[in-house]
């Protein structure tokens, strides 16, 4: 894990084993995307390597959760071209190995459903319109113990707290074992303790080779795993490199300043702050 | 009390009931779930032009309902998916279109009759003949095989349309197939029921299940329990009473939802009792010189038996106290 995840180097070590693991797991070329007739995406190019983490950062209306949604296609690109695993996004079947969890909403069913139920639909890409089997009961089992949830599995969803039920939602994408794991906002609404657990279940992920994109208002927890960062402005790639740690996300553009936690103690050491 | 098995119309009338009963709330239950409950009244109501137009062109009303209410029904569901502002609008524009439609082309049909509108309005079970029975259970067949065989993917689609999609399932088809599906319900259960009523079917016995369910797959299997049981004792209730069994049943099953939610409070609280995971009702902090009986707790008489594994869930109630 080290290896690849704490050095600052490590998305300079990527290129190389990405190249060995076959092509890139994302590959937005120039994507222009309207929502509401209004344009949100102006050409946006984006990488994901196989094994990569990558964090989508940007203020908010700067065009992060669209572009996860063109990724998995429920915003449709305007112009420009998608390629997931180097397949065509119009031709790509194999959404097996694509885990995606949503923006946590607080909306739930109109009928109850158990954690179990919900997790279970994660397993729709291994048995399609096929009965549900053994070895998908299996899988369930498995994703709800990585997350911690195993002895919640009977419960309804709509008495989770939120940091449950946001694990729920990441057990639901881990059950078919991704290859990409696509995040929007994993830690909106979710106490520090919490975040702790996420990153910590991110963290295996990650270990076993699994690539992550991911929408993050503020780095956190997950500083030490993310290879690179992308930073959004008003629909255009404004910075795509490492992250920026020493410095703190106060710097990157189109930051806007919201902190739901007063945790970054370090900025407050900034020249500009104590002046 | 067994006499009222002996005619024909009433087996037909009671194998109507039982079809209707377990296929308006297996596809009541998906609308349910997607906060659509009033959409089987919207196709209701336009199945009255379907009925219309089986007068006016003197064919079968069933066959000119379905063929209605399907396309109202997909017509409704493409609405929905484009998710636009003015939706409410054109659902209404529907709703209202069909029912004066209906209206009007039964006047100008030569066979006028008000009273014979007003059987598909409220259903006339009674006359339910067997070619109408065959015809129904040959439809009802297909919404049971559908609604109740793609459970596990139409659940996913209700419950996350975008999560599905990521899935790969097939999410157009799939709403779709449901929005078919709700519309041949509807004329289904337009004889049992009729058309002013059929949503309370697909939506009443659902509400009345998840009062005691937590599950989606129980609270199907008990929708259609109380669909069917309503079903059954309202048709035998309104010919004992001379009651028209439409509104009997769907007053029968408003009352099992109000029976439900009384015994659902009480319930639940025993269900927490027995079950040790959650902990105990008090807190457990304790301090140091308290044991472990104290954090067992006095009410718990089933715990041990009630769960598998006790021990973890304790430590990860704790950590959820915690947090």
């Amino acid at each position: 894990m080290s290896a690849v995840i704490s050095t600052a180097d490590s998305d300079r070590l990527q290129p190389s084993s990405g190249e060995d693991a076959g092509p890139a797991v994302v590959s937005l070329r120039g994507a222009v995307a309207t929502v509401g007739g209004r344009p949100v995406l102006r050409g946006v190019d984006l990488t994901v390597r196989p094994g990569e983490v990558v964090a989508l950062l940007g203020a908010n209306g700067s065009g992060k959760s669209t572009t996860v949604k063109t990724v998995i296609g429920s915003v449709p690109l305007a112009q420009g071209s998608l390629e997931l695993f180097g397949r065509p996004r119009r031709k790509f079947r194999a959404w097996h190995r694509v885990g995606y969890v949503p923006q946590r909403t607080t909306a739930a069913g109109g009928v109850p459903a158990t954690v179990r139920e919900v997790v279970s639909t994660g397993r729709l890409p291994q048995h399609g319109l096929l009965p549900f089997r053994r070895t998908d009961r299996d899988a369930v089992d498995r994703a709800l113990t990585s997350v911690g949830m195993l002895d919640r599995a009977g419960d309804g969803v709509a008495n989770l707290s939120g940091g449950q039920h946001q694990r729920v939602l990441i057990a639901r994408a881990l059950v078919g074992r991704p290859d990409l794991l696509i995040m929007d906002e994993p830690m909106a609404g979710v106490d520090v303790d919490s975040q702790q657990v996420l990153a910590d279940i991110l963290r295996t992920e990650v270990e076993r080779g699994c690539a992550v994109l991911l929408v993050l208002h503020e780095l956190g927890p997950l500083e030490p795993l993310i290879d690179r960062a992308v930073v959004l402005r008003d629909g255009c790639v404004a910075h795509d490199g490492p992250p920026p740690r020493s410095v703190g996300q106060h710097a990157l553009p189109g930051h806007d300043h919201v902190h739901p936690h007063a945790d970054d103690h370090h900025h407050r050491t900034t020249p500009g702050l104590l002046t | 009390m067994i006499e009222m098995f002996q005619p024909d119309f009433m087996q037909r009338a009671f194998l109507a009931a039982v079809l209707v009963g377990i296929t308006a709330p297996s596809v009541g239950i998906y609308l349910v779930q997607r906060r659509q409950a009033l959409m089987g009244d919207g196709i209701g109501h336009v199945a009255l032009t379907g009925v219309g137009l089986g007068f006016l062109f003197q064919t079968d009303p069933i066959w000119m309902a379905v063929l209605v209410c399907v396309v109202g029904a997909i017509v409704m569901e493409l609405v929905r998916a484009r998710g636009n502002q003015r939706g409410d609008i054109a659902l209404a524009m529907l709703f209202y279109g069909g029912m004066a439609g209906g209206k009007l082309l039964v006047s100008m049909s030569s066979q006028a009759g008000s009273s014979s509108l007003e059987s598909y309005l409220w259903g006339s079970i009674l006359t339910v003949s067997p070619g109408d029975l065959a015809l129904i259970g040959g439809l009802a067949a297909i919404v049971i095989a559908v609604t109740v065989g793609l459970r596990r993917q139409l659940f996913a689609v209700c419950q996350d349309e975008e999560f599905a999609r990521v899935t790969g399932l097939p999410v157009r088809v799939l709403n779709l197939l449901l929005a078919v599906m709700a519309a041949v319900t509807v004329t289904v259960a337009m004889r049992v029921v009729g058309l002013l009523l059929v949503s309370a079917l697909m939506v009443v016995p659902v509400a009345a299940a998840q009062q005691l369910t937590r599950s989606f797959a129980a609270t199907q299997a008990a929708a259609i329990g109380v669909g069917v049981v309503t079903a059954l004792l309202g048709v035998g209730t309104s010919y004992q009473a001379d009651l028209p069994s439409g509104p009997t049943i769907v007053f029968l099953a408003i009352l099992a939802f109000a029976l439900f939610s009384a015994i659902a409070a009480p319930l639940a609280k025993r269900r927490h009792r027995s079950a040790a995971e959650h902990g105990p009702a008090v807190c457990d902090v304790a301090l140091p010189h308290q044991g472990p009986d104290a954090a067992t707790g006095p009410d718990a008489p089933g715990g041990p038996a009630a769960t598998g594994a006790p021990l973890s869930g304790e430590t990860l109630s704790s950590r959820g106290l915690a947090q």
